[in-house]
């Protein structure tokens, strides 16, 4: 397994600001966070830029929402500094910079949904018109309902419009559609793409890979209180199960296939050669151009087999050397 | 715009004055509370209906107390009784408003929890002017309360603005216990406090050990000062010593509470 990489190259990322001018969106520095005996959060550097579009993803239990707590200045790190566009956490939330879709509660069941997005529009110095976010978050309809009497999917349809009103420019989901339907999910990730990803920041906390695979740029996968992997869902994917290069090679040599470097295995089938490997760019570049390899099919293994092997037992000890320092 | 002009004029963004509280926060939370039936009941139509039950009988009519009558004590008595209800009950909202996760939300929005605070004492002193108006409005169209006009507004007043006291006590509860518990607490707090504040029963009337033990209670200085301008006598200073105290202990156990509260995610 390969150590994992933190997804410090700002040019590749769309979006992004010159980091010498404007400060980003979320800057973490060696964070550790404990609860009693438990250490919630051991070492988490990472740095969000503006336009970013983040997956936090981890099993649950992992540090992210207690990562997340401190992005929003619930709650203080024991150790290490957490600063949101260059300003304590705190503050950005009372300009209005920061705001957070929570994953439960958070509503009074006696006011409307109409009332709950005043209220939160009369806190904030400048806001959104009411109408206008709850027709983003699609509950014009159901704007004059009891909060106590919406679904479920309402309510955290609610939430967002209550995390749009200030017209954020970094929105903090936490596990937004836990207990959604298939259907309630893509509804919600339609809407927040409908509105939020017009140069929003967004950093979403999730624990449905495909939710990670589909909707963000980046993917941070955290495991017991570390960054495990830091890149797009397709380096994440490569870093614990490699690729498979599929070719047909007459004749190959397996023994030589093998000394090719990056290859972490090789099967031979006929005409037909597996390899396995985490850099398969590089073989396949030499199969192509020192072989007579061809009809080269790359697959992956899938963003489920890189999340089981870097969050599981057997994945702690490159996740202590990948504990991020900048 | 552009991405990057957007986040400098976003940058540029202040806080909201006073530490978001705004006047539009204040009518929702007072909207909130209208709806709310079991507070209006304890509010409003207890008081009400103990004052035109017990208080106008016709030996309270014709006895004299200070510069009017024993109706017009007792409408201070149950006045003081509903309006205290009123705010401690409010003030103990917060308790399921932190079960149902809500001050955590606000947390996440520029309102400081002094602001919040500040919210929520305005808000229980609207149901209590509700309570003093209610009961003295019963006073006044009964025709059975005999007390100079000026006293009315006086002690009215006194009462209504005396009644912050409990809306401490209401926040310091509401912010210890889960909210399962704080109704049935604020509820036996409030009738003991109630009789030992000799709201019901004039502490004249306990005996001597209860009458002195009963000086030490959280209504009794409060009850005393707010019939003194009808009542007269001697002025006693234990009186405003009892309710500084009290004050004091309900605005700390408050901001403890508050701070505990807030300390934890």
């Amino acid at each position: 397994m390969q150590m994992a990489r933190r997804g410090a190259e700002p040019a590749a990322r769309p979006g992004r600001q010159d980091d010498a001018v404007w400060p980003p969106a979320v800057d973490l520095r060696d964070v550790h966070k404990h609860f009693g005996s438990v250490q919630a959060v051991r070492g988490v550097a990472l740095t969000i830029g503006s336009g970013e579009v983040m997956a936090f993803l981890g099993p649950n239990g992992a540090g992210k929402t207690s990562t997340i707590d401190m992005i929003l200045g619930l709650s203080r790190p024991d150790a290490g500094a957490v600063e949101v566009y260059g300003m304590a956490p705190r503050q950005a939330v009372r300009k209005g910079l920061v705001s957070a879709v929570m994953q439960a509660g958070g509503l009074l069941k006696d006011l409307t949904v109409a009332e709950t997005a005043q209220y939160t529009a009369g806190l904030f110095a400048v806001s959104r018109p009411v109408g206008e976010v709850l027709e983003r978050a699609g509950i014009t309809a159901i704007a004059g309902r009891t909060v106590g009497k919406c679904s479920g999917g309402e309510q955290q349809r609610l939430r967002f419009a209550m995390a749009l009103i200030p017209d954020p420019q970094l929105l903090i989901l936490d596990e937004p559609t836990q207990g959604m339907d298939v259907e309630g999910r893509r509804d919600f990730w339609k809407a927040i793409r409908d509105d939020a990803a017009q140069g929003r920041t967004i950093v979403f906390a999730t624990h449905y890979l495909e939710e990670a695979d589909a909707y963000a740029d980046r993917i941070v996968l955290i495991s017991k209180g570390r960054i495990v992997a830091d890149g797009t869902a397709a380096e994440v994917k490569g870093l614990a199960s490699g690729r498979t290069i599929r070719a047909t090679l007459p004749g190959a040599d397996e023994a030589a296939l093998r000394a090719m470097p990056g290859v972490d295995g090789v099967e031979v089938r006929g005409d037909t050669v597996l390899i396995h490997s985490g850099d398969t760019d590089a073989v396949a570049r030499r199969l192509l151009t020192q072989t007579s390899a061809r009809d080269l099919e790359i697959t992956s293994r899938g963003l489920e087999e890189a999340f089981i092997a870097l969050t599981g037992d057997g994945g702690t000890g490159p996740a202590g050397e990948s504990r991020a320092a900048s | 715009m552009t991405a990057q002009s957007t986040l400098a004029a976003a940058l540029e963004r202040k806080p909201p004055p006073l530490g978001g509280f705004s006047p539009a926060i204040l009518r929702l939370e007072v909207r909130r509370l209208l709806r709310n039936r079991r507070t209006m009941i304890l509010a409003l139509a207890l008081p009400v209906l103990f004052f035109w039950g017990f208080g106008l009988n016709s030996s309270y009519v014709h006895e004299t107390a200070g510069h009017g009558n024993v109706s017009a004590a007792e409408m201070i008595s149950i006045a003081l009784y509903g309006a205290v209800a009123a705010t401690a009950t409010c003030g103990a909202m917060v308790s399921i408003e932190r079960a149902a996760g809500w001050s955590r939300q606000l947390r996440v929005t520029p309102l400081s929890p002094a602001a919040y605070v500040v919210i929520k004492m305005l808000t229980s002193l609207v149901l209590a002017a509700g309570s003093v108006g209610a009961v003295y409005l019963v006073g006044a169209v009964t025709n059975k309360v005999a007390m100079p006009a000026d006293l009315w507004v006086i002690t009215g007043l006194c009462v209504w603005i005396g009644s912050l006291l409990f809306a401490a006590f209401g926040l310091f509860t509401g912010y210890l216990l889960p909210s399962e518990n704080v109704t049935q607490v604020i509820a036996l707090a409030l009738t003991l406090c109630s009789f030992a504040g000799g709201l019901f029963i004039p502490v004249s009337q306990f005996s001597p050990d209860l009458q002195t033990l009963a000086k030490f209670t959280p209504l009794y200085g409060l009850s005393q000062l707010v019939h003194y301008p009808l009542v007269g006598g001697t002025f006693q200073w234990g009186w405003i010593l009892n309710l500084v105290v009290w004050l004091a202990i309900f605005v700390a156990g408050a901001a403890w509470s508050l701070r505990r509260d807030t300390a934890r995610v």
